[in-house]
């Protein structure tokens, strides 16, 4: 093969409805440095949610795109975004996973900064030169970018990056109507997942809005439903995936479970009836009956380019991972639900979520081995015929919930970024 | 005094770890009471968290248990078939309260995990509520309080801890 030409990572034949995917994609090392060069540094990425640092002082560690962040809500009440290590020599100034503070205190040497980042105290300051301080050498370094669409924060480490709303693009209806089940506001509830997966990160991404294996995958999930919860209107898995541009995604569709809000299942009871009548009623005067019920009724499996999954199920999940190496991802999951909640929703809420969702749930554990086993199959990934996955179902036909048109929404936005950045370091 | 009552508890928690390493699943679950609790906190929450306000890994009541130990079974349960080995290690064995009726102690373990060539451990304490019955002593809840930060590389808990 001709050096110049970079051998392709995706393969598009519209007329042949044709969709192909390298599997180096998801070995190479030099694809997972490209994937850090052209999509991890140039992306908006999620942080976290400000429900998380709710009061003023309040802080928590997290890592992102492998960098070490410190998230605060200073005193003045402001969110920030801090690369968590001290100016002076590099150490890191927070320590703790979360807590609530005044001050950060390097314990190297002492120096001090406020939760905004600003330089507090340091010790034998006036050995420094006498512009120092204006030079705000003694601060916090701030991560490039820092914005917020209601109530989701997210960092950008390139500073020419353009605006959060506009790469959020169509994907912010999806968003909203998250958001909006309920005008108290969402809060992310206490108890992080954390957990790692021995697979390549963009296995995830598939997986994560693939309505194509619930049937045969979760066969024991759907097998559960049908054992515990009481004979009602059963209602059919179906709707449709869309490409909503800059390769974020959606699926959205009708279940048999049941949603807290709001769509009731006869094991909930009649208390449970009255509770998601009154909600979807306040969800009615709120936005109309039609945005109501869309929120109410359907699923969204909703992919927020490159690794933000939301995904608004049988319960509300956030999820990010990054690649460690191209064969191990970390990923962090957590729940969100409205802030103000009756504690029986809160408890049928957390019910449905742990029943699926998460490392002991009745469905992600098999996720988990179905993308472990995709990566072992990938050591096969160079043998011709071997060499690539498809990702063609649906291809022009009308859309359906269980095709792949979502995936290669993704792809192709990965494609576009990722594939100048390998084929300049392959001709390099 | 409270010799004889650790050594009779050890006994019980043994044969209980003989059960879950042999996969003799319906024996384990009739160890427990029908009012039981399973629980496995999720690593950045107090060990004392409550699952009604916190999203924990794993918090079934005797239902759900019922339920996870017939998913075990299948062969469609995927994460575990085939099935993984384990090895359950129990030890530091403390009892905590002890009413006649229900005892209250604690045990240090350590969970080896093998499957495809990798072996992962979980390792913490367990929260034992157990309960004398006419039947026997049995479990009326089990909370295994993971000492790790996250489940990295572990990555689920589709085994029994």
């Amino acid at each position: 093969m001709n050096a110049m030409e970079p051998r392709p990572l995706v393969v598009e034949d519209g007329p042949r409805a044709l969709f192909q995917v390298a599997r180096r994609a998801f070995t190479d090392d030099e694809v997972m440095s490209a994937e850090y060069d052209a999509v991890f540094n140039r992306c908006w990425l999620y942080l976290g949610h400000e429900s998380e640092v709710p009061k003023n002082g309040d802080f928590l560690r997290r890592m992102v795109a492998k960098r070490n962040l410190v998230f605060t809500r200073d005193q003045s009440g402001t969110l920030n975004a801090f690369f968590n290590t001290c100016p002076h020599r590099g150490a890191e100034v927070c320590r703790e996973a979360k807590g609530n503070t005044k001050t950060f205190v390097c314990f190297y040497h002492g120096w001090a900064f406020g939760t905004d980042g600003k330089a507090k105290m340091i010790p034998g300051g006036d050995r420094y030169g006498a512009d120092f301080k204006e030079q705000g050498r003694g601060n916090l370094v701030s991560v490039p970018r820092f914005d917020n669409y209601r109530g989701l924060c997210f960092v950008n480490f390139d500073p020419e990056a353009g605006s959060l709303v506009d790469y959020l693009g169509n994907a912010r209806e999806y968003l909203d109507l998250v958001i909006d089940q309920s005008d108290a506001g969402m809060t992310i509830v206490k108890g992080m997942q954390e957990y790692a997966i021995r697979a390549n990160w963009k296995l995830l991404v598939e997986n994560s809005n693939d309505g194509y294996h619930a049937a045969t995958t979760h066969a024991t999930y759907l097998d559960y439903l049908g054992n515990t919860h009481a004979k009602g209107e059963e209602v059919a898995l179906s709707g449709v995936g869309r490409d909503l541009g800059n390769g974020h995604a959606v699926v959205e569709y009708s279940s048999p479970w049941g949603r807290p809000v709001a769509r009731w299942i006869p094991k909930w009871g009649e208390e449970g009836k009255k509770e998601l009548d009154a909600i979807r009623a306040r969800l009615e005067e709120l936005h109309g009956r039609e945005k109501a019920e869309r929120i109410a009724f359907k699923n969204r499996n909703l992919l927020i380019f490159p690794n933000l999954v939301v995904n608004d199920i049988m319960a509300v999940t956030f999820r990010t991972f990054y690649p460690v190496a191209p064969d191990y991802m970390n990923v962090n999951g957590w729940a969100l639900a409205p802030a103000r909640e009756s504690e029986w929703a809160r408890q049928y809420r957390l019910d449905n979520f742990l029943e699926f969702l998460g490392p002991g749930g009745f469905a992600t554990p098999d996720d988990v081995e179905a993308l472990e086993s995709c990566q072992a199959g990938y050591q096969n990934s160079h043998e011709s015929g071997a060499e690539w996955n498809d990702i063609s179902k649906g291809m022009g036909l009308d859309p359906s919930y269980d095709d792949e048109i979502q995936m290669r929404a993704f792809w192709k936005e990965w494609n576009r970024r990722v594939a100048p950045t390998l084929a300049a370091e392959e001709t390099r | 005094m409270t010799l004889p009552l650790r050594l009779e508890m050890e006994d019980f928690l043994f044969e209980e770890a003989a059960l879950l390493d042999n996969w003799k699943l319906d024996q384990w679950l009739a160890l427990f009471t029908p009012d039981a609790e399973y629980q496995v906190p999720s690593t950045d929450l107090a060990k004392d968290a409550d699952p009604h306000d916190s999203l924990f890994y794993i918090a079934d009541d005797f239902e759900r248990l019922e339920q996870r130990v017939l998913r075990l079974k299948k062969r469609t349960m995927w994460s575990e078939q085939p099935r993984s080995k384990t090895r359950h290690l129990l030890s530091n064995v403390r009892i905590l309260e002890n009413d006649d009726a229900d005892i209250h102690l604690e045990a240090g373990f350590a969970v080896y995990r093998t499957k495809w060539g990798h072996t992962d451990l979980y390792v913490g304490a367990y929260d034992y509520l157990l309960r004398r019955t006419p039947e026997g002593m049995r479990i009326r809840r089990k909370r295994s309080v993971l000492d790790l930060d996250g489940l990295r590389p572990q990555g689920r808990v589709s085994i029994l801890l």
